[in-house]
């Protein structure tokens, strides 16, 4: 059923008793064309662009525990294409022209608001990089502009603009920039996946990988053996799990990364703002609260908690940026766990195994590129091979020496 | 989390630095190719489930390196030693 206002009006009169879930709880078949393991926002995405841009519509998408219930509905929300690197920033502009349609494209709410998004400077050599990044952005056909201090002043007054030791002297801001209800994405995905013939298996996790003659043939799960023509392994912060599985030891580590949401309050910041001095960003919810985070814990783990250490850090550094919100209280917190690569950008490719496919190390950047990755994924597995836009996003660029370091921090991936 | 650091006692763990999996060795070869071992070393992680012996550096504190077995499942601590002793033994 499509969602418009005759769907709206005909429901409103009968009390709102007849609608219909948004995708069916099938039961596993024997065997798919394609078998996606891992049901968060990226494989959705690739679900949906594989039935609807390929005409593959045999395809399962396994998801371990409930849909959404991964790094889909653990993020800030945040989207932006301010890359700078040759081999990420069209792939990402490419989701910002894809988050652009969606709403219309999958016929669902995902409240995509391009409020902007503010990168901070507090220095001369910080103003120059991002200069840079702004140059390199605009060379690729994205938008960016360059900020003073007044013109930040203006939109966001309650900064502190005169700390001692990092004054604000500007920012680089994007206007096509903002934020998506997160959980939205997912079930958007989910629902134009399933309206159009793919099932979604909920609670069954892979517990393994059946090979023949150097090609899989299928799955080990949780709700018993699934057979597949194509492997497509999505699966995030277990990616290295599920990749053993199969032999493969991948260039990743899992790192806990938190999130915070404060108490709700009126109207009170319309964009979204980085810190240059910490890492910190805020925007705020529909619902009046702060959404914020910093960096990951910075040690491996799988455990979706992280340590009061880190909690404090990203509150010294909002409360540093914003002196006015010292005493609003934290709502909740809450930890993910990354996929963090080697060069802090991610994977889309094809694997030794012939009909085995790739998508990770997204580290903490994932929610932005989700219509993307499901986008280039799906093309990569449906053509058995990379398209343009993640044709530098491989597997093999570490041994090639062609790494996408956008921040320069070589192979430690705590650091990116 | 709280490490006990041989020679300080239990400190927080945000005096530490933490550099990563302890277990993989550095390859002694030196070839201008690039080798497998080299490869495998530099950039292939096991990203251990469970527990995993780390090397955590307290640069905050006595400037030591050590050896954690912790789990990275539950943040849960089983042993320290100093890297040294770790070389020497192979173990916690």
């Amino acid at each position: 059923m499509s969602y418009n206002i005759f769907s709206l009006a005909r429901n409103a009169l009968s009390g709102h008793k007849n609608w219909q879930p948004a995708w069916r709880e099938p039961e596993p078949k024997a065997s798919y064309d394609v078998v996606i393991v891992g049901g968060g926002g990226h494989g959705l995405a690739t679900a949906y662009y594989l039935a609807k841009e390929h005409g593959i519509t045999n395809v399962a998408v396994l998801e371990k525990s409930w849909l959404g219930s991964g790094n889909i509905g653990r993020n800030t929300t945040i989207i932006r294409s301010n890359y700078m690197l040759e081999g990420n920033n069209p792939f990402y502009e490419w989701s910002m022209k894809l988050w652009e349609g969606l709403e219309q494209d999958f016929n669902f709410n995902a409240m995509v608001s391009q409020r902007g998004i503010m990168n901070l400077f507090h220095s001369d050599a910080q103003r120059d990089a991002f200069a840079r990044r702004g140059n390199a952005m605009r060379i690729h056909g994205v938008d960016a502009e360059l900020i003073d201090r007044e013109q930040v002043r203006e939109k966001v007054p309650f900064l502190s603009f005169d700390n001692a030791r990092f004054p604000i002297q500007g920012a680089l801001i994007q206007k096509r920039g903002g934020t998506v209800r997160h959980d939205a994405v997912a079930w958007g995905f989910a629902r134009g996946a399933d309206s159009r013939g793919v099932d979604i298996i909920q609670n069954c996790e892979v517990q393994g990988i059946k090979m023949e003659a150097g090609k899989v043939v299928g799955v080990e799960t949780s709700r018993g053996y699934i057979g597949c023509n194509k492997l497509a392994l999505c699966a995030a912060g277990n990616s290295s799990e599920v990749a053993a599985m199969a032999d493969m030891k991948l260039p990743l580590e899992s790192h806990v990364l938190q999130a915070f949401v404060s108490e709700g309050l009126k109207p009170y910041l319309d964009t979204v703002v980085t810190y240059g001095v910490g890492h910190f960003y805020v925007s705020q919810s529909d619902k009046g609260g702060l959404v914020f985070g910093g960096d990951i814990d910075g040690y491996n783990s799988y455990a979706r908690r992280g340590g009061l250490p880190t909690v404090e850090h990203v509150i010294e550094a909002g409360v540093s940026m914003i002196p006015g919100i010292s005493r609003v209280k934290i709502l909740r917190s809450w930890g993910g766990i990354m996929d963090m690569s080697m060069d802090g950008s991610p994977i889309i490719d094809k694997t030794h195994i012939d009909n085995m496919y790739l998508n990770c190390g997204w580290c903490y950047g994932g929610f932005k590129a989700t219509p993307a990755s499901g986008w280039c994924y799906a093309w990569t597995i449906a053509k058995d091979g990379a398209h343009e836009l993640n044709s530098q996003m491989r597997l093999d660029r570490f041994r090639r020496g062609y790494m996408m370091d956008e921040k320069g921090m070589g192979a430690q991936p705590n650091l990116h | 989390m709280l490490i006990k650091c041989p020679f300080c006692g239990d400190r927080p763990s945000e005096e530490f630095t933490y550099r990563g999996d302890a277990r993989p060795k550095r390859p002694k070869a030196v070839e201008t190719e690039v080798s497998d071992e080299w490869f495998d070393y530099v950039y292939l992680r096991d990203n251990v489930k469970g527990r995993m012996h780390e090397h955590w550096h307290h640069s905050g504190g006595c400037r030591a390196w050590l050896v954690l077995e912790r789990d990275t499942a539950s943040h849960e601590i089983f042993g320290v030693t100093t890297a040294p002793e770790y070389a020497r033994k192979g173990k916690i």
